[in-house]
C-alpha cells in the first residue's frame, strides 16, 4: 500500500494499486447572483482493499466529492482518474457504464425499487453486470439469506439499507460508495449495516468510501479523510481498525 | 400568504406542460360544446331575425287558379293579417354548355313600394322593372353555381314557350333557405333555381292575367293557425286548392327546422359527452397531481398552514388552470362556432349571420368544468392532509407489491426485472391503471364517434341509391296522365327501361297521429325503383294495402296490420282506409308505397301516372336531356348520379365538417389524457427511476420500465375506445333518427383504426416528451430528497 498522501499523479498512473486518483478537484454550483463553492481543490487517493471514511460537518461537500468519484457528477475543475481513467473528459454513455459495471452505490435513504422482492431488486443489477454473484448469495452476505422474497415494505430500514448493500456488492465493484448509510438508522441497526459493509471490504477486497458526520463510525476505517469546507482539513491513518461492533455513537 | 403565491406562481411555470395538456383537455371539450351549440343558436336566431325583417309568411296555399278578387275573401277570413297572392309556375332552364336538365321555379316577386311578404333580400343588382317583361331576379345559388352576374341572359322555357330574359338582380328570399327542387330532398344550387319576376309580367306570360295560383299570409297576433287553414281551404276548395298547411308544412323551413333538430340533438350529445368526458379527465388528471404534492402539502401543514389556506392554495393553482383552459375553450369555440356556422350558410342560404353565444352556455360550462376539477381537488387534498406532517415528511413508507397473477400464472422466469416492476406497478394501484385506461379509451371513443358518420353515410347511400333507387334517370310530369306518356319516353334512343310512378301527396292518419307526406304508387314488377325491407332485401308489392317507411311506422304508431286513415290532398281529396301490410327500410327521406294499380284503384282513377324511372344508356344520356327538355309535359328532371353527388355535397359535407371538427378536439383531449398520464406517472415514478439510473441503467433501460406502462395502458385502452365508440355512435344513431334522414350503425375497420392511431400518435408524442425528460432526470438531486 503507498502512502496515504501521496499525490502524485504519474506514480498513481503506473500504480496498479491505486483505485482513485483525485486531483485539485473543485466543485462550484452557480446559484444565480452567487456561487457556492461545494469542494476547493480536494487530491484524495483510494488503494484497493482500503476502507476510507469521509468525516465532515453537513455542507462541507462529502457528498459532492462521493458523487464525482462516483460518476454521478463531473468537477469544476480538476481530474478524477480510476484505474488510469480520465473520469472528467468520459461521456455520458462512458459515464453509465462505469457505474454499471465498476461501482456499487448505497445512500441514506436505501432507493429501493419497492415494487421488487429482495432478490429482485438485487437482480435488477445482476441482470446488467458482467460478472456478478447470484442475487441469493450477495443477500447472503449481508445476512439476508432468508429475506429473499420479501418486498422492501415488509423489511424494517436496517434491513432495506442491507438490502442496498448486497444490491450495490453483486455485480462485483472495484469500488463501493456509501453517502451516510446509518444515516436513518438507530445506532444498533447502523452497526448491522456497517458489519456488512466491513465484510465486503475484507472479504472481497472492495475498496470502500463510507460517508458519515458521525465520528464514531471513523474508528471502522483505514484513513479518515476529514473535510470542512470543501477542503481536507487532515487525514488520520488508524493502524488498527475497529470492528463495527465495537463502535459506539 | 405572499410565499405562497410566489409558490403558485413557480409551481405554474414548472407544471407548465401538464398545466398546458390539462387546458387542452378543458379547451377541447368546451370549444366542442361551444361550437355544437352557438352554430345551432347562430343559425336559429338569424332565421328568426331574416323571417321577422323579410316578411315570412306563416300560411301557405297552392290553387289552380282564382281571380284575384278572391284576396278580399281571404284578408276577410279572421286572424289573417297580411295576404300575398301570386302566381307561381315549374319552369325548365337552358344554359349553353350545361347538358344537365335544370329545373326552376318563376315566382311572382313581391311587390316593391309596398310591405310585401316574403321579401327579396337583394345580394347585387335591382328589383326588376315592373314595366319591362324580360327582366327577372334569380336567387344567388344558383347565380353563385354557374357565374351569373346582372346584366347576363338567361333562357327560361315557361308554359312550353322559350324566352330569353334579362338577369337584373341576384336576391334571397326567406321562402327558399333550404333550396330544394321538386322530389329531391337535397340541394343542387347547379340544377335548381328561384326566379322573381315583376307579377304583371308573370301573370301574362304563364296565361294568368287577373288571377293568381299560389297564396301566402301572415296571422294576427293569437291567431289560431288551424283554423285560418280551416277557412282558407273551405274558400279555395272550388279554385283547386290544395290543402292549405303552415309555416311547419312549408318546405324550406321543415327542412331546415329537421336540420337544427339534428344538429341539436347531436350538440346535445356531444355536449354531454365531451364536458362528461372532460370532466371526468380533469378530475382524474387534477387527483393525480395534487397526489403528487403530497410532501409539499405536509410540510406546509408543519409551518402551520391551516388546511383551508393549504386548500385554497391549490384550488388557486387548479383555477389558474382550468381558467386557462376555459378562455383556451372559448376562443377555440367561438372560433369553429363561427367557421361552422359559414359552412353551413353554403347550404342555408342565409344573407347574413348573427353569431350568437348565449352567455348562459359558457357559465354552465364553465361551471361544470370548474366543480369537476374543484371536486379532484378537494378529494385529493383530503387524502393529502388527513397524514399528520411528520409522518407525510417522512419517505413513504414503501408501498407494498406482490408478485402478479401473470407472475403467478407460471411466466415469471420470461420475464426481466424492469418488465416486473411493470406489472406489479400497475397491479399494486389497479385503480389508477384502471382510470387511466379508462381515460384514454373515452377519449379514444370520442374520436370514433366523431368520425363513423362517414362509413354511415357510405353506407346509406349505397343502400339508398344503389340498392333501392336504381334509374339513371327520375322524370315528373306536370300533371297526372295516362300510361301512353311512357311509350313516347320509352321510344327515346337509348332508354332500356321505363317504369311508372304516380305520387300522391297525402295525409296520413292513425289515431291521433297525423303526418303530412306523399305516397308512391310503383308497379309490382319494379326493377329500378324498389323498396327494401328492413333487411335490406328488394321488397315484392302487395296488390292490397299501403307500406310505410319504417321512421313513419313509429311515428304513427302504427304496426302492420293496423288500418291507417289517407286523405289525399289532390284532386277530389278523398278519404280511404288502407291496412298497412309492412314496413320498409329507409335511410333518406320518408313516405308510403303502394302497388300502383291499387293505389289509382283507391283513388278511383283509371292507370294514372305522375311521373317516371328510366334507365338509360350511358352514351345516350345527353341526347335523352336534350329531348326531355323540349317534352310539354315535363316537369322536371332528375338525374340519379346528380342526387348522390349532392348528397355529399350538401348533408354530408356538413356532417362530416361537424364532425371532423369533433374528432380534432377529440384527437387534442386524446392528447392530453395520454400525456398528463405520462406526465404524472414520470414524477411519480422519477426518483425509482433515478435510482436506477444511479446503478448504471440506461437511459434506455430506464425509459422501458416508465414508457413500457404507458405503452401496456395505452394498448389496453384501445380495443376499450372500441367498445365505448361503438356505443356512444350507436347512442348517436338513436337520438337523430328523424324524418330527414336516418343513420345506420355502421363502423368500417378504417374508424376503428383512426381512433387506434390518434391514441397511438398521441402516447408517441407523450411518450417522446416523457423520454426526453427522463434523459435529463437529475440523478444527485433524487437522491438527496426522500420520497
Ligand atoms: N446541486 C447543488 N446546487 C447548489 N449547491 C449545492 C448543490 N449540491 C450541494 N450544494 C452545496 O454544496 C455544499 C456541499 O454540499 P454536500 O456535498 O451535499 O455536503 P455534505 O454531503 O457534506 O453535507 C453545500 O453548501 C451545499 O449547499
Ligand atoms: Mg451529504
Amino acid at each position: 500500500m503507498s502512502t496515504p498522501d501521496s499525490n502524485n499523479a504519474t506514480h498513481a498512473d503506473i500504480d496498479a494499486d491505486v483505485v482513485f486518483h483525485a486531483h485539485g478537484i473543485t466543485k462550484i454550483y452557480p446559484m444565480g447572483e452567487v456561487e457556492v463553492q461545494a469542494l476547493r481543490g480536494v487530491d484524495l487517493d483510494l488503494h484497493t482493499g482500503e476502507l476510507i471514511v469521509l468525516l465532515g460537518p453537513s455542507g462541507s461537500g462529502k457528498s459532492t466529492l462521493l458523487n464525482i468519484l462516483g460518476g454521478l457528477d463531473t468537477p469544476t475543475a480538476g481530474c478524477v482518474l480510476y484505474r488510469g481513467r480520465d473520469l472528467t473528459r468520459a461521456t455520458e454513455r462512458e459515464l453509465t457504464e462505469y457505474r454499471r459495471y465498476h461501482v456499487g452505490f448505497v445512500f441514506q435513504f436505501y432507493n429501493l425499487i419497492p415494487s421488487l422482492t429482495a432478490r429482485e431488486n438485487v437482480a435488477v443489477v445482476t441482470e446488467i453486470a458482467r460478472k456478478p454473484m447470484r442475487p441469493e448469495e450477495a443477500l447472503e452476505l449481508v445476512g439476508l439469506g432468508k429475506r429473499l422474497d420479501h418486498f422492501p415494505a415488509q423489511l424494517s430500514g436496517g434491513e432495506q439499507q442491507r438490502v442496498a448493500i448486497a444490491r450495490a456488492i453483486a455485480k462485483n465493484p472495484e469500488v463501493l460508495l456509501c453517502d451516510e448509510p446509518t444515516g436513518a438508522l438507530d445506532s444498533s441497526t447502523g452497526i448491522v449495516v456497517l458489519e456488512a459493509i466491513e465484510r465486503i471490504n475484507r472479504e472481497l477486497g472492495t475498496a470502500t468510501a463510507v460517508i458519515t458526520h458521525n465520528a464514531g463510525i471513523a474508528l471502522m476505517a483505514d484513513r479518515v479523510i476529514h473535510l470542512g469546507d470543501g477542503l481536507i482539513t487532515h487525514v488520520n491513518i488508524n493502524e488498527t481498525r475497529k470492528a463495527p461492533h465495537e463502535l459506539t455513537w | 400568504m405572499r410565499a405562497l403565491n410566489h409558490k403558485l406562481v413557480r409551481e405554474l411555470w414548472q407544471l407548465r406542460g401538464q398545466a398546458l395538456a390539462i387546458a387542452l383537455v378543458i379547451g377541447a371539450g368546451l370549444a366542442a360544446v361551444l361550437m355544437s351549440i352557438s352554430t345551432l343558436d347562430s343559425l336559429q336566431n338569424t332565421r328568426a331575425i331574416y323571417y321577422r325583417d323579410y316578411a315570412f309568411a306563416e300560411v301557405f296555399a297552392s290553387l289552380k287558379r282564382a281571380p284575384d278578387s278572391l284576396r278580399e275573401r281571404i284578408a276577410a277570413i279572421p286572424g289573417v293579417n297580411q295576404v300575398n297572392t301570386r302566381v307561381w309556375a315549374p319552369v325548365t332552364i337552358e344554359i349553353a354548355g350545361f347538358t344537365d336538365p335544370i329545373s326552376g321555379l318563376l315566382v311572382s316577386a313581391p311587390r316593391a313600394g309596398r310591405a310585401d311578404l316574403n321579401r327579396l333580400y337583394l345580394r347585387a343588382g335591382r328589383l326588376m322593372d315592373p314595366d319591362r317583361s324580360d327582366e327577372i331576379v334569380i336567387g344567388d345559388a344558383f347565380a353563385e353555381a354557374h357565374g351569373f352576374q346582372p346584366g347576363d341572359r338567361l333562357g327560361v322555357i315557361i308554359d312550353g314557350k322559350r324566352k330569353q330574359l334579362r338577369i337584373v338582380g341576384i336576391a334571397l328570399s326567406p321562402e327558399f333557405i333550404y333550396q330544394i327542387g321538386p322530389g329531391s330532398i337535397f340541394p343542387d344550387f347547379a340544377r335548381f333555381a328561384v326566379l322573381w319576376m315583376a307579377p304583371d309580367v308573370l301573370a301574362t306570360a304563364y296565361d294568368m292575367d287577373g288571377a293568381f295560383n299560389n297564396v301566402t299570409l301572415t296571422l294576427t297576433h293569437g291567431a289560431n293557425a288551424a283554423d285560418v287553414i280551416d277557412e282558407l281551404d273551405t274558400v279555395l276548395e272550388r279554385y283547386g286548392g290544395l290543402s292549405a298547411y303552415d309555416r311547419e308544412d312549408q318546405t324550406s323551413h321543415r327542412f331546415l327546422s329537421e336540420e337544427f333538430k339534428q344538429l341539436e340533438q347531436m350538440g346535445r350529445t356531444f355536449s354531454v359527452i365531451f364536458l362528461g368526458i372532460s370532466a371526468f379527465l380533469l378530475n382524474m388528471v387534477i387527483s393525480r397531481l395534487i397526489n403528487t404534492q403530497r410532501e409539499e402539502i405536509a410540510t406546509l401543514k408543519a409551518f402551520g398552514y391551516s388546511n383551508l389556506a393549504i386548500g385554497a392554495h391549490y384550488a388557486k393553482l387548479v383555477v389558474a388552470i382550468v381558467l386557462f383552459g376555459i378562455v383556451l375553450g372559448v376562443i377555440a369555440g367561438v372560433w369553429f362556432g363561427q367557421g361552422l356556422s359559414h359552412i353551413y350558410m353554403e347550404y342555408y342560404r342565409l344573407p347574413y349571420l348573427h353569431y350568437q353565444l348565449r352567455p348562459v352556455i359558457v357559465l354552465v360550462a364553465t361551471l361544470v368544468t370548474a366543480s369537476a376539477a374543484l371536486i379532484g381537488t378537494l378529494f385529493a387534498l383530503q387524502r393529502a392532509v388527513r397524514l399528520p406532517p411528520a409522518q407525510a415528511m417522512r419517505p413513504e413508507p414503501p408501498p407494498v407489491y406482490r408478485a402478479t397473477v401473470v407472475e403467478r400464472l407460471g411466466v415469471q422466469r420470461w420475464l426481466s426485472q424492469p418488465s416486473r416492476m411493470i406489472l406489479r406497478h400497475i397491479e399494486r394501484r389497479p385503480l389508477k391503471a384502471a382510470l387511466s385506461v379508462i381515460g384514454i379509451a373515452f377519449a379514444g371513443g370520442i374520436v370514433i364517434s366523431g368520425t363513423f358518420f362517414k362509413d354511415s353515410i357510405d353506407f346509406m347511400v349505397e343502400a339508398e341509391f344503389r340498392l333501392a333507387q336504381r334509374e339513371d334517370i327520375a322524370v315528373t310530369f306536370t300533371e297526372a296522365t295516362s300510361y301512353a306518356a311512357l311509350h313516347e319516353l320509352a321510344a327515346l334512343p337509348g332508354v332500356t327501361r321505363v317504369e311508372p310512378v304516380r305520387v300522391v301527396p297525402v295525409r296520413l292518419r292513425h289515431g291521433h297521429h297525423v303526418y303530412r307526406t306523399s305516397v308512391q304508387g310503383l308497379a309490382p314488377n319494379a326493377d329500378l325503383h324498389r323498396s327494401l325491407d328492413l333487411n335490406l332485401q328488394p321488397l315484392a308489392f302487395p296488390p292490397q294495402g299501403i307500406l310505410l317507411t319504417e321512421y313513419l311506422g313509429t311515428r304513427l304508431a302504427i304496426k302492420p296490420g293496423d288500418t291507417l286513415t289517407i286523405e289525399v290532398l289532390d284532386g277530389s281529396q278523398p278519404v280511404r282506409e288502407v291496412p298497412l301490410v309492412g314496413l320498409v327500410q329507409q335511410y333518406i327521406g320518408v313516405g308510403g308505397y303502394m302497388d300502383l294499380d291499387a293505389l289509382n284503384r283507391l283513388l278511383r282513377e283509371d292507370r294514372a301516372v305522375s311521373g317516371a324511372f328510366l334507365a338509360v344508356d350511358e352514351a345516350d344520356r345527353e341526347t335523352v336531356y336534350a329531348r326531355l327538355k323540349t317534352m310539354p309535359r315535363i316537369a322536371s328532371v332528375r338525374v340519379q348520379e346528380n342526387s348522390i353527388r349532392n348528397y355529399y355535397a350538401s348533408i354530408g359535407d356538413l356532417l362530416l365538417t361537424y364532425t371532423a371538427f369533433i374528432a380534432g378536439l377529440a384527437g387534442a383531449i386524446t392528447f392530453g389524457v395520454v400525456y398528463n398520464s405520462a406526465r404524472i406517472t414520470l414524477s411519480e415514478r422519477s426518483r425509482e427511476l433515478a435510482s436506477l439510473r444511479v446503478l448504471g441503467f440506461t437511459r434506455g433501460e430506464i425509459a422501458y420500465i416508465l414508457l413500457g406502462e404507458l405503452a401496456l395502458l395505452t394498448l389496453a385502452a384501445i380495443p376499450l375506445g372500441f367498445v365505448v365508440g361503438r356505443a356512444l355512435s350507436a347512442h348517436f344513431v338513436a337520438t337523430i333518427h328523424q324524418e330527414l334522414f336516418r343513420v345506420p350503425l355502421i363502423l368500417e375497420p378504417d374508424t376503428y383504426t383512426l381512433s387506434a392511431i390518434v391514441i397511438l400518435i398521441s402516447a408517441l408524442v407523450s411518450g417522446l416528451i416523457v423520454r426526453r425528460r427522463l434523459d435529463q432526470l437529475d440523478l444527485i438531486a433524487v437522491l438527496k430528497t426522500k420520497e
